[in-house]
C-alpha cells in the first residue's frame, strides 16, 4: 500500500514536508491506525503521532486522511484513495509529524464551565432525572474531544481564539440541557457574544465530520433559540 | 540542572482512580499535581462499557452484604475480606455521589439510576440472580472519567499532561518522595517532589498479544514499584474476559448477557447450560472463559478456523439495543462486521484485567514486608486502581467492580494522604543519587547502532505470553515460557531506537514502557509456576483443584533473583462473620 504523510520535526531543520512510503499491507478489515503503527514499527520508528484506545473510544487520533479529519483507529483502509494522504488535523498548531497542539481546543472546552453547577444541598440518594429528561443529553455526553468537528469549522479557522467551536458549544449545551444543573442562565450570559457562539453560521461541517455521530450545529441551534426565548 | 517542583501529592495516572484521588485532595486545598502520558480522558477508564456496581436496589432487592458475599466468592476467596467489606459498603455512597457530580447515568421510568444484571451477582447468598449494575448506556466508562475530570476542572486540580513517569523516588529509610518524568513534548525531564505520591496508572494487558486494553495500558507503575525494590502481589492472575472480538481484541461487554444476550456454538447450542446450570451465561467470567475454550478444543468453535463462538442478541430488537448497548453494536460494526441487530457477534476469551499489582491496604497506602511483617506501609507512597492489588478481587473480578474499585479505594487514599501530610508537615531531603540513577536510565535509549527492536522485542513477548500463559496453564507450558521469555529480555541490551528527536518522541515512550511490561511478564510467569492449584483466573491443568491448605495465600514477587514471598488472605472482615471458603459453583 502507498502512503503520503505529512512529517515535521521541530529539531530537524526545514520546513515540513511530505513522505512517500510503501507498505506491504493487506488491508483487509484493517484500519488506518493499523497501518501507521505497521510503518513505525517496520519501516520508521520517528513516524509520530497520538493512539490510545485503538477503538473510537479515547479521542487521541483525530487526523486528516485524504482531505476528511477522522479517527485513524475507525477508518477502514479499504476504499481509501492511495496514496493515502494523512496529514495532522488542520489549523492547530504542529508540534510534531501527525500531532497537534490542543492546547486551544481544551481552553475553549474549559471556558464552557464543563461540569454540573447545583448548590442545593445533596439528596441522600440520586438526584431524580426522568428517562426523558435524561434523554435531553444523548448526543451531547458522548463526544470524545478528538477535535475534528472544531478542526473541520471555518468558523473557527478564522477565529481560532474567540469563537469556541462546535465541540465546546456542544459541551456548553450538554449542561444547559442537563435538568439537574442550575446555572443555565449565567451558562447563556457567557455564550451571548458576537463572537464566541455567533460566530457559527451553520456551515454543518462539523456534523459531517463527527465520528460519533454527533450534532454540534443543532445543539448551537438550541443554545441560539433559547437565547432569543430568553430575550422576548 | 534539572527542573524540580514541589507539591504537596503527585498523582501519577488521569484515570478514574487517580483523578478520584486528586479531587479529594484539590478540594482540601492541597497542592497536588497530576501527570499522565495522556490527556486524562484518553485514559482507558474512557472504554470501560457495562458499568458500575453498587447494591442500590434500584430495580432488585438487594444490599452491600450479598454484593459483598458475590465478591468474595467471586474472587474464589482469594480477596481480602476487610477490603472487600469496604468496598461494598461504600458502594452505594461512591455511586451517589457520582451522580451528584453530574455523571449521566442510564433512568428507570421512577427517575432513578438505571441497573443491569451482571456475571457473579446473587441475591441472598447465592440465591436468584441480583440487579446491580449502574449504567450510563454501555458507556459507564466514558461518562465516569469525563464527569471526574470535569470536577477537577472545577477544583483547578495541576494538570500535567503529557508527561510520562520514570521512576519513585525513594530515600535510604525508605520514603518515597516524588517521582522523576520527563515532559514528552519538550523531551525534558523533570523531578516532581511530594511528600506524598500515589500510583494510579491502571493495568497491563499489553504483555498479551491479544487484549481488551489501549496501547497505553503498558503497567509503568508496576515496572517502578519493582525497580524501587518493592513486591507486586498476585500477579499469576490475569483475567481473560470471555467476549473479546477475536484479533482485535475489543471487548463486547458482559452488559450484552446481562441484557439477554447469549453464547452459542457451531452446533446452535447453548453450551452455559453445561458448565454452569444455575447462572448459565451470567456465571462468573473465569468460567465463561474456560467454558468457551473448552468449545473450541473439543470442535465446537465458529468459522472456518473453529476458534470463536457466537454471542446472539437478534432477539432483543433494535430498539433495546440501539437504547441499551449502542457502542457494542458500533464496535461489532466496525472491528468484526456484524450488526448486532441482525448477526451474532464472534467472541473468544481476551486478556482483560490485572486482578494482581502493587501490594496496597484498604486506605490505599503501599504496604511491603520490611521489618515487621507484610502489611508495613510505605511511607508517601500509595496506589490506586487496576494497578493496586488491595485485595478486593482475588482470583477472579466480578464485572463492574473495578470502576467501583477506582472511586472507593481512588478516594479513600486521598483521605489518607491528606492524613500523612498533616503528620508529616517537613519534606525530607531529596536522595540525588536516586534521581540520577533514573536520568541514567533515560539516557541509556540515546544509544544508536543496536541490533535489536523496541517492536520487535516486545511482539516477541506478547506472543510468549500468549501461547505459555493463557486459560489454561501447566509447568511445562510455563516453564518453556520462562525460558524463552528470558532469552527475549536477555535482547534488551541489544536494542537501540533510531529517533533521536527530543521532541515527541514516542520511539523512546514506547522503549521505556517496554522496560515495564518484560519485568510484569516475568513476575506472571514466575508467580503462575509457583501456584500448584487452580483458583479464580489461574486454571493449571496438572493441579485441576483448588488447595485451600496451601494456597489460600497472596504471592509476593521481588525482581531481585525472581524472589517470591507469601502472605496470608485477610478472612476477618471489618464488622461482618467471615465468609469461609466453599466449593464455587455457578
Ligand atoms: C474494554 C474494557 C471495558 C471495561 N468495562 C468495565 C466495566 O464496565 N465496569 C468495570 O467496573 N470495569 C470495567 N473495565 C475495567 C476498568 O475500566 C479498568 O480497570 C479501570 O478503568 C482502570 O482505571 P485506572 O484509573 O486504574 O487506570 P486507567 O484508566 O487505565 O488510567 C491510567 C492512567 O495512568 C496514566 N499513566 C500510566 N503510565 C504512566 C506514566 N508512566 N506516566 C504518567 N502517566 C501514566 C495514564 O495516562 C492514565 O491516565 C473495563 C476494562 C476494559 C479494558
Ligand atoms: S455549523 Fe457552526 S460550528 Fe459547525 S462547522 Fe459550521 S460554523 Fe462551525
Ligand atoms: S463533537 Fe464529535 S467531532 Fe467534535 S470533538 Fe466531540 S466527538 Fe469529536
Ligand atoms: S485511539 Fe482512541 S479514538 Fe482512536
Amino acid at each position: 500500500m502507498r502512503f503520503r504523510i505529512y512529517r515535521y520535526d521541530p529539531e530537524s531543520i526545514g520546513k515540513p514536508r511530505m513522505q512517500d512510503y510503501e507498505i506491504e499491507f493487506d488491508p483487509q478489515g484493517k484500519k488506518v491506525l493499523d497501518a501507521l503503527i505497521a510503518l513505525k514499527d517496520g519501516l520508521d520508528e520517528s513516524l509520530t503521532f497520538r493512539r490510545s484506545c485503538r477503538e473510537g473510544v479515547c479521542g487521541s487520533d483525530g487526523v486528516n486522511v485524504n482531505g476528511r479529519n477522522v479517527l485513524a483507529c475507525v477508518t477502514p483502509l479499504e476504499g481509501l484513495k492511495q496514496p493515502i494522504e494523512i496529514r495532522p488535523l488542520p489549523r492547530l498548531p504542529v508540534i510534531r509529524d501527525l500531532i497537534v497542539d490542543m492546547a486551544q481546543f481544551y481552553q475553549h472546552y474549559r471556558a464552557v464551565k464543563p461540569y454540573l453547577i447545583n448548590l442545593e444541598p445533596e439528596p441522600e440518594s440520586e438526584r431524580l432525572q426522568s428517562p426523558e429528561e435524561r434523554a435531553e443529553l444523548d448526543g451531547l455526553w458522548e463526544c470524545i474531544l478528538c477535535g475534528c468537528c472544531t478542526t473541520s469549522c471555518p468558523s473557527f479557522w478564522w477565529n481560532p481564539e474567540r469563537f469556541l467551536g462546535p465541540a465546546a458549544l456542544l459541551q456548553g449545551y450538554r449542561f444547559i440541557a442537563d435538568s439537574r444543573d442550575q446555572a443555565s442562565g449565567e451558562r447563556l450570559d457567557f455564550l451571548e457574544d458576537p463572537y464566541r457562539l455567533f460566530r457559527c453560521h451553520g456551515i454543518m461541517n462539523c456534523v459531517e465530520v463527527c465520528p460519533k455521530g454527533l450534532n454540534p450545529t443543532q445543539a448551537i441551534g438550541k443554545i441560539k433559540t433559547l437565547l432569543v426565548k430568553r430575550a422576548l | 540542572m534539572i527542573p524540580k517542583r514541589r507539591f504537596d501529592a503527585v498523582i501519577v495516572g488521569g484515570g478514574g482512580a487517580g483523578l478520584r484521588a486528586a479531587l479529594q485532595l484539590a478540594e482540601a486545598h492541597l497542592k497536588v499535581a497530576l501527570i499522565s502520558k495522556v490527556f486524562p480522558t484518553r485514559s482507558h477508564t474512557v472504554s470501560a462499557q457495562g458499568g458500575i456496581t453498587a447494591a442500590l436496589a434500584n430495580v432488585s432487592d438487594d444490599n452491600w452484604h450479598w454484593h459483598m458475599y458475590d465478591t468474595v466468592k467471586g474472587s474464589d476467596y482469594l480477596g481480602d475480606q476487610d477490603a472487600i467489606e469496604f468496598l461494598c459498603r461504600n458502594a452505594s455512597s461512591a455511586v451517589y455521589e457520582l451522580e451528584h457530580m453530574g455523571l449521566p447515568f442510564s433512568r428507570l421510568d421512577n427517575g432513578k439510576i438505571y441497573q443491569r444484571p451482571f456475571g457473579g451477582q446473587s441475591q441472598n447468598y447465592g440465591g436468584a440472580q441480583a440487579i446491580r449494575t449502574c449504567a450510563a448506556a454501555d458507556r459507564t466508562g466514558h461518562a465516569l472519567l469525563h464527569t471526574l475530570y470535569q470536577r477537577n476542572i472545577a477544583a483547578r486540580t495541576q494538570f500535567f499532561d503529557e508527561f510520562f513517569a520514570l521512576d519513585l523516588i525513594r530515600d535510604a529509610d525508605g520514603y518515597v518522595l516524588g517521582v522523576t518524568a520527563m515532559e514528552i513534548e519538550s523531551g525534558e525531564p523533570w523531578v516532581f517532589e511530594a511528600r506524598t505520591t500515589l500510583l494510579a496508572t491502571g493495568g497491563a494487558c499489553r504483555i498479551f498479544r491479544h487484549s481488551t486494553n489501549a496501547h497505553i495500558n503498558t503497567g509503568d507503575g508496576l515496572g517502578m514499584v519493582l525497580r524501587a525494590g518493592l513486591p507486586l502481589e498476585d500477579m499469576e492472575f490475569w483475567q481473560f474476559h470471555p467476549t473479546g472480538i477475536p484479533e482485535v481484541g475489543s471487548l463486547i461487554t458482559e452488559a450484552v448477557r446481562g441484557e439477554g444476550g447469549f453464547l452459542v456454538n457451531k452446533l446452535g447450542e447453548k453450551f452455559m447450560a453445561n458448565y454452569a446450570p444455575n447462572a448459565k451465561d451470567l456465571a462468573s467470567r473465569d468460567v465463561v472463559s474456560r467454558a468457551i475454550a473448552q468449545e473450541i478444543r473439543a470442535g465446537r468453535g465458529c468459522g472456518v478456523h473453529g476458534d470463536y463462538v457466537d454471542l446472539k442478541i437478534e432477539h432483543l430488537g433494535a430498539e433495546k439495543i440501539k437504547a441499551r448497548l449502542p457502542g457494542i453494536r458500533e464496535l461489532s460494526m466496525q472491528f468484526a462486521g456484524a450488526d448486532p441487530i441482525t448477526d451474532p457477534i464472534p467472541v473468544t476469551p481476551t486478556a482483560h484485567y490485572m486482578m494482581g499489582g502493587i501490594p496496597s491496604n484498604l486506605h490505599g497506602q503501599v504496604v511491603s514486608p520490611a521489618h515487621y511483617g507484610p502489611e508495613e506501609p510505605v511511607p508517601g507512597l500509595y496506589a490506586a486502581g487496576e494497578c493496586a492489588c488491595v485485595s478486593v478481587h482475588g482470583a477472579n473480578r466480578l464485572g463492574g467492580n473495578s470502576l467501583l474499585d477506582l472511586v472507593v479505594f481512588g478516594r479513600a487514599a486521598g483521605m489518607h494522604m491528606i492524613e500523612y501530610l498533616r503528620e508529616n508537615p517537613i519534606p525530607r531531603p531529596l536522595p540525588l543519587a536516586e534521581v540520577e540513577k533514573s536520568m541514567a536510565r533515560l539516557a541509556r535509549w540515546d544509544r544508536r547502532g543496536g541490533t535489536e527492536t523496541v517492536a520487535g522485542l516486545r511482539g516477541e513477548m506478547q506472543r510468549v505470553m500468549q501461547d505459555h500463559c493463557g486459560v489454561y496453564r501447566s509447568e511445562a507450558v510455563l516453564l518453556a515460557g520462562l525460558e524463552k521469555l528470558t532469552l527475549v529480555a536477555a535482547r534488551l541490551t541489544d536494542a537501540a531506537i533510531h529517533d533521536h528527536s527530543k521532541h515527541f518522541n514516542t520511539a523512546r515512550l514506547e522503549a521505556l514502557e517496554l522496560e515495564n511490561l518484560l519485568p510484569i511478564a516475568r513476575a506472571t510467569l514466575v508467580s503462575a509456576l509457583a501456584r500448584t492449584e487452580s483458583r479464580g483466573a489461574h486454571s493449571r491443568e496438572d493441579h485441576p483443584g483448588r488447595d485451600d491448605k496451601q494456597w489460600l495465600r497472596h504471592s509476593l514477587y521481588f525482581c531481585q533473583n525472581d524472589q517470591l514471598d507469601y502472605k496470608p488472605v485477610k478472612l476477618k472482615p471489618l464488622t461482618v462473620e467471615t465468609f469461609q471458603p466453599k466449593e464455587r459453583t455457578y
